[in-house]
């Protein structure tokens, strides 16, 4: 907390308190798409310390509550405190025990006021968060930033992903898509996010939220292929590099 | 010389197991000009009588917005009843900021009775005196509540508060079994018949009474009087002598008389029931 009692007023009010400046160990790129009867979220399990993948097995894809399904990038220790903060407002809610329940889109607007607070306070919670989910029939996803910019679309993800693979889902993805189309559009995207993202690795899980319930799969791994020619000899044709 | 010792404050029980103090505030709920809710499946209708204090003066509102989907008709003292009107907008605000979805109006309920709880239990504060009429929707269906000082809530079908609510309570018994289905110009109908019971022969006007409707698809809204009045000269219920299916009502209006009666005659037979019940 930042303590307002400075001998030399502005400048100097700065130094007792210690942000999050930068992160430390993070998880990369998170996907989510709406399908046919919910929501799928793919993450891999990396956790790179700076640019040493440091961590292999990293659960980035959780539960909240009974609807809704939460996938984090960014900072580990920072995605682990919102899910303390989650789990406080999921019992506070149980405790009513009146049959309301809070969903998805109730979910994701709390965590767009966690972000956007801590933001306030200069001190952000590290992450881009996306949140996924389906109440009554109803079909949820949305993302959040860590400076609190949130939106809702049919399909989302969270940085390298934004580049890398929503080209693909604007051009593969459908509103109709059956489950085992899904999860290969989204392995079609992490195997992307495999191949040009250095901090991704080749361990991913995949989870799926219906209105039946939710489930997360074991870890798994991609078929690769790494000899197509760009990849044995990256320079051919570039003149003038290395 | 026998004054009551066990009601100077609140928090000192009688040997009789009482809180009198709780039991004044709620008797001063029962001197405010009356107010009635009732509510279908789909839609819920607050409706109160407005009495001027004199001559000269305008009458007090007696019936707030709260949210798009509640609204409040309050019996008792209006001053405090606007303040926990003040308080459930607020509440209903940050709810809606924080999960930008609608508060369960059972929840608010339960926050509401919460806080008058707490008035009945420090010796520094006193009870409200008001009880409120919660109408609202939610996820759930249309609801209605009833909260009272003592910070007891009930939820009703139907129900009234206030001078005289007997007759309307009579009516409302009558008839309540037939509301679930109701549509929304049945229950506005309804409650209209059921402020006539509470005017004793007065007759019936849009300029004495205040309706509001929440339902699916119609967000908390005061009728606006000239509407008022349209319905009560359709339905043909303003005179004393009621046209239509007015057997009923003239009934009532009889019972209504005897009810206020044995109010007036004192509160003897009153005693003996449990006090904390509404």
């Amino acid at each position: 907390m930042v303590s307002s009692q400075s001998e030399s007023g502005l400048l100097s009010s700065e130094g007792d308190s210690q942000r999050t400046q930068y992160p430390y160990v993070t998880g990369t790129s998170v996907i989510g798409i709406k399908y046919k009867d919910g929501i799928l979220m793919a993450a891999d399990m990396g956790g790179s310390y700076g640019s040493t993948i440091r961590y292999k097995s990293v659960e980035r894809l959780k539960q909240v509550g009974k609807h809704s399904l939460l996938g984090a990038s960014g900072e580990i220790s920072d995605f682990q405190e919102i899910l303390r903060y989650l789990d406080e407002l999921i019992l506070h809610d149980n405790m009513w025990d009146d049959g309301n329940s809070l969903g998805p889109k109730e979910v994701h607007n709390y965590l767009t006021r966690i972000m956007y607070n801590r933001r306030n306070k200069f001190d952000p919670l590290w992450n881009s968060l996306v949140l996924g989910g389906v109440k009554n029939g109803q079909k949820y996803l949305g993302s959040v930033s860590m400076i609190g910019v949130h939106f809702e679309d049919s399909h989302v993800a969270t940085g390298f992903g934004n580049h890398l693979a929503r080209p693909i889902l604007r051009e593969e993805w459908r509103e109709d898509l059956s489950f085992e189309e899904g999860v290969k559009l989204l392995e079609k995207c992490m195997r992307n996010l495999l191949y040009r993202d250095r901090s991704a690795v080749n361990k991913l899980q995949i989870a799926k939220i219906t209105e039946d319930g939710l489930t997360i799969s074991q870890p798994y791994s991609l078929k690769t292929f790494w000899n197509f020619g760009a990849f044995q000899n990256p320079t051919v044709g570039a003149e003038g590099s290395w | 010389m026998f004054r009551n010792q066990y009601d100077t404050d609140v928090t000192t029980w009688s040997p009789a197991g009482r809180l009198f103090q709780v039991e004044y505030a709620m008797e001063a709920v029962k001197q405010g000009s009356a107010a009635i809710g009732l509510r279908s499946k789909t839609h819920v209708v607050l409706a109160c009588v407005n009495k001027a204090n004199s001559e000269l003066s305008s009458h007090q509102r007696k019936i707030f917005k709260v949210d798009d989907h509640i609204g409040v008709a309050i019996a008792g003292l209006t001053a405090d009843g606007r303040v926990l009107s003040r308080y459930m907008r607020s509440e209903c605000i940050n709810y809606g900021y924080t999960y930008e979805s609608p508060l369960p109006v059972g929840r608010l309920v339960v926050q509401l009775a919460d806080k008058a709880q707490v008035c009945t239990q420090r010796s520094w504060k006193r009870p409200y005196g008001v009880g409120l009429l919660v109408a609202g929707l939610d996820e759930s269906g249309a609801h209605l509540y009833y909260n009272c000082p003592s910070g007891n809530y009930f939820e009703y079908q139907a129900f009234a508060i206030g001078s005289r609510s007997q007759a309307a309570k009579t009516y409302l018994e009558r008839k309540f079994e037939n509301f679930t289905g109701s549509s929304r110009d049945e229950l506005i109908k309804d409650a209209l018949f059921a402020i006539r019971e509470t005017l004793q022969g007065e007759k019936l006007t849009s300029t004495v009474c205040t309706v509001a409707v929440v339902g699916v698809g119609e967000a908390f809204n005061i009728l606006d009087q000239a509407t008022v009045q349209a319905l009560i000269n359709e339905f043909e219920i303003s005179g004393e002598e009621g046209p239509t299916n007015e057997g009923v009502a003239e009934e009532a209006v009889g019972e209504a008389g005897g009810a206020a009666a044995t109010q007036e005659g004192g509160a003897a037979p009153e005693q003996e029931t449990a006090p904390m019940d509404i």
